[in-house]
């Protein structure tokens, strides 16, 4: 069994949308000329956005569930693909007009993906502008089963581990939702620690510094202790980064760990328990056996869980799972570990019935 | 202020280390006031026109407090406790304690001073020359003229890129000075443009870039907004010192400048094995965008760039730390203190695994003595 836990659905346009749209919003998107809300962190032509041989006449992939199962699935003998759609909702400034598109986007997902690939399921698109007007759109499709996680954007408005958002997290964690936070960003604020940078190499490079960041936060704040049933999977995040950077945190969590006094685990072992990461992109070490010697520094077979990153170009051909990883490894990350993160997975696999 | 001083008896007597070390961060601090203000012990080296600025107005930088930093610390003046002198002044701002309690016992041969707060990063661009120059001045007259063993970085206005290069070119033939000194926070990233003229003239005297934690660029200290903690801050240092590398890469300043040194200091270093990985996978796809770039980035780390140890990755077993040397390359390590500050790495303890003999010498002197050229 192959689940692949990082795809991503292309919204072909604003078109698309309108039967989504209340009366409002369609009228307002004609009469403003708003034709596209896609996000600058994945612009069309770029050429990690869409793999060149995965392109089609218009310079684009996955803009269908059958394109998406021609490339991405039948090749790979997925049996399940969770869809992380990254258009640009959470960009706007406007949180109306946040929760508009995501709302847009996700009918659009339920229907014309969900409804015609029993494969395929979901993360929530969520206006993330809002803490409240994500929960209220965690709540109206939490009884659709085929949607499993919440999406965030790992560069958003403030710290994700801030109190702010705890909302999200109690609704998730009651639902049975994992909270996936995925590169990207709000735009908010500069998308590197230090300032804006000049390429979009520099600002995809510092996509993983971002991840530090947000997960330092979600521990510091608290959140793995207040909602103990919640499950944080870092999506397009990069893997090997993960040891150095939680030798430091838990190096600070002992010299410092009276200002964050909830934190009562080392955040070693919390991210162990809590946290899961997709394959792709691995950022791997190039020496032989560098991929297992970073396993061992990660210190857990159950934190990788399988993904391709359709359609962008991380890997050739069908080489999704980095060189030297061993057999037995490989098996729980394309299976065992997807299916032990997403509750909603474990309730569905035996019938593989899209469940309404 | 309300300060434990734990009591000293521990000390050892001078020179009961074996091996003779290098110590690539050491901290001295003006006495009295720290960021906030200008410490007096300074102003002996300002004109009177700016001692009487900062009698009345202080010195300001992008940052909330009166009395600074942003985040308080886990201690006062993030000092080890056993710090403070027997007189009670500031953790570092004595040269015969410093020797008792640091230099002596850990038998420090080449110790490099990297004063903070000294003015860099200040809102008012002519006060932070005037802060930097004097600090220089001061390091020269109280610290490297009195100990030999001790050399001064020169702490520069990084953000006025004519009167850094002017500071630079005081000190280009003066011995007592071992590397120009900046912080990782600035108004914009360090690899942009605007700072190339710092990175010629210290290429072209031949010192080292040291790029230290901290700073006060006023940019959020994460790309989804300012963090709520001191130990997000501490934990963060690292991933600005990412950026700060992947910014001098991608903009092609190795390519420049080929014989430039970077030392990256504070930020850790165990991250800088990943970091070469991604770069390397991205620009391969990517490397149109960066015509500049003639190498793999990550070679650039190999030649360009070395990495102080403290604070050292503690990962468990600690023998995972020799396989990330390896990756990183055992002649890329200096090791360094961070005295007085309280998550001081000691010599004795802080690389608990099998090393050769070369490798141990490397890292506690030899590195360091290529890099300083001393």
């Amino acid at each position: 069994m192959v689940i692949d836990c990082d795809v991503h659905p292309t919204v072909p346009g604003m078109k698309t949308l309108l039967p989504y749209l209340d009366a409002h919003w369609r009228e307002a998107v004609a009469r403003r000329g708003i034709d596209d809300l896609n996000t600058i962190s994945y612009p069309t032509i770029n050429p990690l956005t869409y793999r060149a041989d995965w392109r089609d006449e218009t310079g684009r992939a996955a803009t269908s569930p059958e394109m998406l199962a021609r490339q991405a699935l039948n090749p790979f003998g997925t049996s399940i693909a969770i869809c992380n759609c990254l258009w640009g909702a959470q960009a706007a400034f406007s949180e109306d007009l946040g929760a508009a598109m995501a709302r847009a986007v996700n009918d659009w997902i339920a229907k014309e993906w969900l409804d015609r690939d029993p494969r395929l399921r979901a993360s929530i698109m969520v206006p993330q502008q809002n803490p409240d007007r994500t929960v209220d759109e965690i709540e109206r499709l939490a009884h659709d089963k085929r949607f499993v996680q919440v999406l965030l954007l790992v560069g958003g408005e403030q710290t994700l581990g801030r109190r702010y958002y705890w909302p999200i997290y109690a609704a998730a964690e009651r639902h049975g939702l994992t909270i996936g936070i995925h590169a990207g960003s709000m735009y908010r604020h500069q998308t590197t620690p230090i300032g804006w940078p000049s390429s979009y190499t520099e600002e995809y490079v510092n996509q993983a510094t971002s991840f530090q960041s947000q997960l330092t936060s979600l521990i510091t704040e608290g959140v793995f202790a207040k909602f103990p049933a919640l499950t944080v999977v870092l999506m397009e995040s990069g893997v090997s980064w993960l040891p150095a950077y939680f030798w430091r945190l838990t190096k600070f969590w002992k010299g410092l760990r009276s200002e964050v006094p909830w934190v009562s685990d080392p955040p070693g072992s919390i991210i162990r328990d809590r946290v899961r990461l997709t394959l792709q992109p691995f950022d791997a070490p190039p020496d032989d056996g560098g991929v297992m010697r970073l396993m061992e520094q990660i210190g857990s077979d159950e934190m990788l869980l399988f993904s391709t990153d359709y359609p962008h170009w991380q890997f050739e051909g069908l080489a999704a799972m980095p060189a030297g990883i061993d057999p037995g490894l490989a098996k729980k990350i394309m299976a065992d570990n997807p299916l032990r993160t997403y509750v909603r997975l474990q309730q569905h696999t035996a019938q593989m019935e899209p469940v309404r | 202020m309300n300060v434990d001083v734990l009591n000293r008896s521990g000390i050892q007597p001078a020179a009961t280390s074996k091996l003779a070390i290098a110590d690539g961060d050491i901290h001295p601090r003006p006495a009295g006031v720290g960021i906030g203000g200008v410490s007096a012990a300074l102003y002996p080296y300002m004109t009177k026109q700016w001692v009487e600025h900062v009698t009345a107005f202080g010195i300001t930088y992008r940052q909330p407090w009166e009395k600074g930093s942003a985040y308080p610390k886990g201690q006062p003046q993030a000092a080890r406790r056993d710090a403070w002198t027997p007189g009670g002044g500031s953790p570092g701002s004595d040269l015969a304690f410093m020797r008792q309690q640091h230099l002596d016992p850990n038998n420090v041969a080449l110790g490099i001073l990297n004063p903070l707060t000294s003015g860099q990063g200040a809102q008012n661009p002519d006060l932070s020359l005037a802060v930097c120059h004097a600090t220089n001045e001061w390091q020269k007259a109280e610290w490297t003229s009195q100990d030999s063993r001790l050399k001064a970085s020169v702490v520069v206005p990084y953000e006025d890129t004519v009167a850094s290069v002017r500071e630079i070119e005081l000190r280009a033939n003066d011995p007592d000075f071992a590397q120009v000194f900046l912080l990782s926070k600035t108004n914009e990233p360090l690899g942009q443009r605007r700072y190339w003229p710092i990175y010629e003239a210290a290429a072209a005297t031949g010192m080292p870039i040291g790029i230290h934690a901290f700073g006060n660029g006023g940019w959020p200290n994460t790309t989804g907004g300012w963090a709520s903690y001191y130990i997000e801050e501490m934990v963060g240092h690292s991933m600005a010192q990412q950026a700060v590398l992947t910014s001098l890469i991608l903009e092609g300043v190795f390519e420049r400048i080929p014989s430039l040194k970077v030392v990256l200091i504070e930020g850790g270093l165990a991250w800088a094995a990943s970091l070469g990985w991604r770069l390397d996978a991205q620009w391969k796809k990517l490397k149109q965008e960066l015509p500049g770039l003639k190498r793999a980035p990550s070679e650039y780390i190999r030649s360009n760039v070395w990495f102080t140890t403290q604070p050292i990755e503690e990962p468990d077993p600690r023998t995972q730390l020799a396989e990330v040397f390896d990756w990183i390359g055992w002649d890329r390590i200096l090791f360094a203190t961070d005295y007085p500050h309280w998550d001081y790495d000691d010599p004795a303890q802080a690389l608990p695994f099998k090393m050769t003999e070369a490798q141990r010498r490397g890292i506690f002197q030899d590195n360091a003595k290529k890099v300083y050229r001393v």
